[in-house]
């Protein structure tokens, strides 16, 4: 034993370990290999894995409301379901409303929300004509007090913070205004009204790219400066819990405020529209108020939330799972319809003379170079009932004249067509399977004694599964994807779930719900894979 | 905002150049969208042709593509990257479209042309203007079309819409469009429902009961189509015996193929179709599409383009100028679903209602259709 007398590893020349010096070798290897290839793997990646998985991802994102409503999600944070929220949701809510009704966000998460509760869309589209009134009544009463309040320059010292205030560009100076900033003791003497002042002077400012210096402020920041007000009044701290704005102007309005004629928020929201006095559009909001959502994973499998929890969708509105069972039936029955017509036909051809059987093979993929859309339509003319197939049925005398079949707009329609545009792409891994099948193996089981049922059963078919398998991999997962030709003849038994994946994306714009139900049958493909290879074997599927 | 002003800056300075070149402040092509066929023909020949025969240069690119067109703007607007110009949509979408900010919002009487009197565009077009971002162009109708040859009904001819579920005097296959919209009113009218109260009465749980309890009758007698071309389709071969469809396709079925059909205008829904310009162009381009959009929506263009279709105009004041059909010589005015003989029993697509209701309803249809 030569190795024995050694002690320690195997050295390379260079006195490095072999093993180590060796990998070192393989990974730059690799590592040039990569190299070739990986135009191809980023070309992927960016063009084909990377718009997927922003689909997928589509399927769980819900940020929607929490931007567009971020303050009114925080104070529904403390909401008790059962009742009303309080009057400080409810102008939460004014504000961001009114700001998302500036940017013309607000029809946007209206249609989101349609998607869970009907009548959102136009509830949100009326609010946003009407908001704008909300706090009109304080303005009014402020401006009666002292015509001051109206004029913008008048608030712009007083909210301003003194930094940006500075910085903003002189008369006639061409340079864009910084973002407005409020005045860290304004706000602390008057929190309502700066949180609404800000708001309203930074939304003018990116939307229209208004000068707060220039626009009278929103209805919403007299209501919050009202509000401030009382609380001071309140606290009983009389002039000194104005702080340093104890002007005579604040001084008149904190003696006049408990005056006012007031509104509540809630009352305000009323009069734009009753159902926000309904429980069911605050628990919607709140329902789908986090950035992340099972929403539409639920609504894919006929379930829904609700504030209440997970529920099962009424019984007259649950399609997905029956969709989707059709799908995986029909895919598999379009795919058994191929092997029994595709069989013959890739053996035929693998057997004939190399001549006949090229023209043959051009043959099957000739429909190749004709459009989808004109096949389908083509099976139209022959299928239907006053179509050429079931005149020659009736003309034999096979059926009866008023009782023609239904072949199309049905099930039935579905897997003849489906079956005919798929059967080439099950013939031809069969047929390149099969040419590769010694014909003496079959030659040899007949000359010792084998039938040619049992020479074909026990030693021809065994090596044709692999082509066969290939096939029905193909076959299956184009079918399972498959929507236009279901969409032309499938009628209404026979459409698949992608129908309505397809309609999702263009027509009702629910992409988070078309990203679930595609997300799904992702995995129930991947899954049917797996099973495959655990029954099968993929190293058993050949293309050739 | 630089950038913003630097443009600001070279369109003033365009606009100060003006004379003789009038419109150089604007893009030098633009891509309409539109759904193809004889109804994109009809535009190009009464819109576009005339604008381009006006301005030398101008490249006017056409896209088929107004059936995704709401998905396709969606994909742009988050790609920032928007390649079209003017975007021909039903209301519906239009609506939608501008719910989600992905079309630009129009001030009808500014960037629209008067009518000949002086009649501001918001007036003429009037109810027609059913959002905010929307430029009408033509009304067109979802209606039936019967083959008149049909020796089961004994020469009988329907003359109502409820022929459709009166399958002992009218036997035959229907078609209907696969989705709820105009099928659910259709079904209520004929099971006595006023007009006025078909809408309140599908809120309810018991009225929309009601619809598919009327719908379930011909359920199993009926193809449901998905596109304008099938009923046609279906009416030539003899495949049904009556269906719904545009107006449009029935009258080049009648009129240009002489097939055996007839109109039947009763409760015929009206929709609209018309024009979206989409958000956030840049400013040479927006100056083009407005200019093409004024144009292309006077009084005279608008009825123009019914001398190529049989949609009507949306403008009050185009339709005295309805004149013969260019080809085939005929008068067009008895052809428009808005012409009074056809417009006896009439409904227009309720907008609101359906974009509050359309996904809950569509939810309930198809799963009623697939069970």
């Amino acid at each position: 034993m030569s190795d024995a007398t050694q002690d320690g590893p195997v050295l390379a020349a260079d006195g490095r370990p072999l093993k180590r010096s060796l990998a070192r070798a393989l990974r730059a290897q690799k590592l040039r290999a990569l190299m070739l290839i990986a135009p191809l793997l980023i070309f992927i990646l960016v063009t084909f894995i990377a718009p997927i998985v922003d689909m997928l991802f589509r399927s769980v994102e819900n940020q929607i409301v929490s931007e567009t409503l971020p303050r009114t999600v925080v104070a529904l944070d403390e909401w008790d379901p059962s009742d009303l929220p309080e009057d400080d949701v409810y102008a939460a809510l004014a504000l961001d409303f009114y700001a998302a009704t500036e940017r013309r966000q607000h029809t946007r998460l209206g249609s989101r929300l349609n998607y869970e509760t009907t009548g959102m869309s136009s509830l949100f589209r009326k609010t946003g004509r009407g908001v704008d009134d909300i706090g009109e009544i304080y303005t009014d009463q402020f401006v009666d007090l002292n015509e001051q309040w109206e004029d913008p320059l008048f608030w712009l010292p007083l909210v301003s913070d003194t930094g940006w205030l500075a910085s903003r560009p002189a008369e006639g100076e061409d340079r864009p205004l910084s973002l407005f900033r409020i005045d860290a003791e304004f706000g602390a003497s008057f929190p309502r009204a700066a949180e609404a002042y800000e708001v309203f002077a930074r939304t003018i400012q990116e939307t229209d790219g208004d000068d707060p210096a220039e626009e009278e402020p929103w209805h919403l920041v007299y209501a919050a400066l009202y509000h401030d007000l009382m609380a001071i009044h309140d606290s009983g701290e009389g002039a000194e819990g104005l702080g340093r704005f104890d002007g005579p102007v604040f001084v008149a309005a904190l003696e006049a405020v408990p005056g006012f004629e007031t509104q509540s928020y809630r009352d305000a929201f009323e009069d734009i529209d009753e159902d926000w006095l309904d429980l069911e559009v605050w628990g919607t909001i709140e329902a789908f108020s986090d950035p992340f959502t099972a929403g539409y994973f639920l609504s894919s499998v006929d379930l829904q939330l609700t504030p209440q929890g997970i529920e099962a969708q009424p019984e007259d509105q649950r399609l997905y799972l029956l969709l989707f069972w059709r799908t995986l039936f029909m895919s598999g029955v379009i795919t058994i319809s191929c092997i029994l017509l595709g069989y013959p036909i890739a053996y035929l051809l693998s057997n004939l003379p190399t001549r006949t059987s090229n023209l043959l093979l051009i043959l099957v993929l000739l429909p190749f170079w004709t459009s989808l859309l004109v096949r389908t339509s083509a099976w139209k003319v022959l299928l239907q009932q006053q179509g050429v197939i079931n005149d020659i049925l009736v003309w034999i005398g096979l059926v009866a004249d008023d009782s023609r079949l239904a072949l199309i707009n049905n099930q039935t329609g579905t897997i003849i067509a489906m079956t005919h545009i798929l059967l080439p792409f099950m013939i031809l891994p069969m047929f390149s399977v099969m040419k590769t099948i010694p014909p003496s193996y079959v030659r040899a089981a007949k000359s010792l004694g084998a039938t040619n049922f049992t020479a074909f059963r026990r030693v021809y078919f065994p090596q044709s599964i692999p082509g066969i398998g290939a096939g029905c991999i193909l076959v299956f997962i184009l079918a399972i994807g498959y929507y236009i030709t279901p969409e032309l003849v499938g009628g209404r038994t026979g459409t698949f779930i992608s129908n309505r994946i397809a309609f999702h994306i263009s027509s009702s714009l629910n992409w988070g719900l078309a990203a679930a139900l595609g997300s799904i049958l992702l995995a129930v493909v991947l899954v049917l894979y797996w099973l495959y290879d655990r029954i099968v074997g993929i190293d058993n599927v050949k293309l050739g | 905002m630089k950038l913003k002003s630097l443009m600001l800056l070279t369109t003033g300075a365009a606009f100060a150049a003006t004379g003789a070149m009038a419109d150089g402040h604007m893009a030098g092509s633009m891509t309409l969208v539109s759904w193809g066929g004889a109804y994109q023909t009809s535009q190009t020949r009464a819109y576009s042709d005339p604008y381009a025969a006006m301005h030398e240069g101008l490249e006017v690119i056409w896209d088929e593509s107004s059936a995704e067109a709401v998905a396709r703007l969606r994909a742009m607007n988050e790609a920032g990257n928007i390649t079209w110009d003017l975007v021909d949509v039903v209301a519906a979408d239009a609506m939608r479209l501008c719910d989600e900010g992905l079309a630009m919002e129009i001030d009808h009487d500014e960037m629209l042309a008067p009518a000949p009197d002086g009649t501001p565009a918001s007036e003429d077009f009037g109810e027609f203007i059913v959002s905010d971002c929307f430029i009408p162009q033509i009304v067109y109708s979802t209606t039936f079309g019967y083959r008149n040859d049909i020796a089961e009904w004994n020469g009988a001819e329907p003359d109502s819409v409820c022929a459709i579920f009166d399958t002992e005097n009218f036997p035959g296959q229907r078609s209907l469009e696969r989705r709820p919209i105009a099928n659910l009113e259709w079904a209520l009218i004929c099971d006595g429902v006023a007009i006025e109260d078909v809408y309140d009465t599908l809120e309810t749980e018991e009225g929309l009961e009601r619809a598919f309890a009327m719908l379930d009758t011909i359920k199993d007698q009926t193809v449901w189509w998905s596109a304008g071309a099938d009923t046609p389709q279906l009416l030539a071969d003899g495949e049904v015996a009556i269906g719904s469809t545009y107006n449009g396709r029935l009258f080049s079925l009648i009129e240009e193929q002489g097939q055996p059909v007839n109109m039947l205008w009763d409760w015929q829904m009206f929709d609209l179709d018309g024009w979206i310009i989409p958000a956030g162009l840049p400013e040479d381009r927006l100056a083009r599409t407005l200019d093409f959009v004024r144009f292309a929506t006077d009084t005279q263009r608008l009825a123009d383009q019914a001398l190529y279709i049989s949609y009507g105009p949306t403008r009050a004041s185009s339709a005295p100028l309805v004149g013969d059909h260019a080809d085939l010589g005929i008068p067009m005015a008895p052809h428009m679903p808005t012409d009074p003989a056809n417009a006896q029993n009439t409904f227009l697509f309720n907008y609101e209602w359906w974009a509050d209701y359309r996904d809950d309803m569509d939810a309930r249809f198809q799963a009623w259709l697939a069970q």
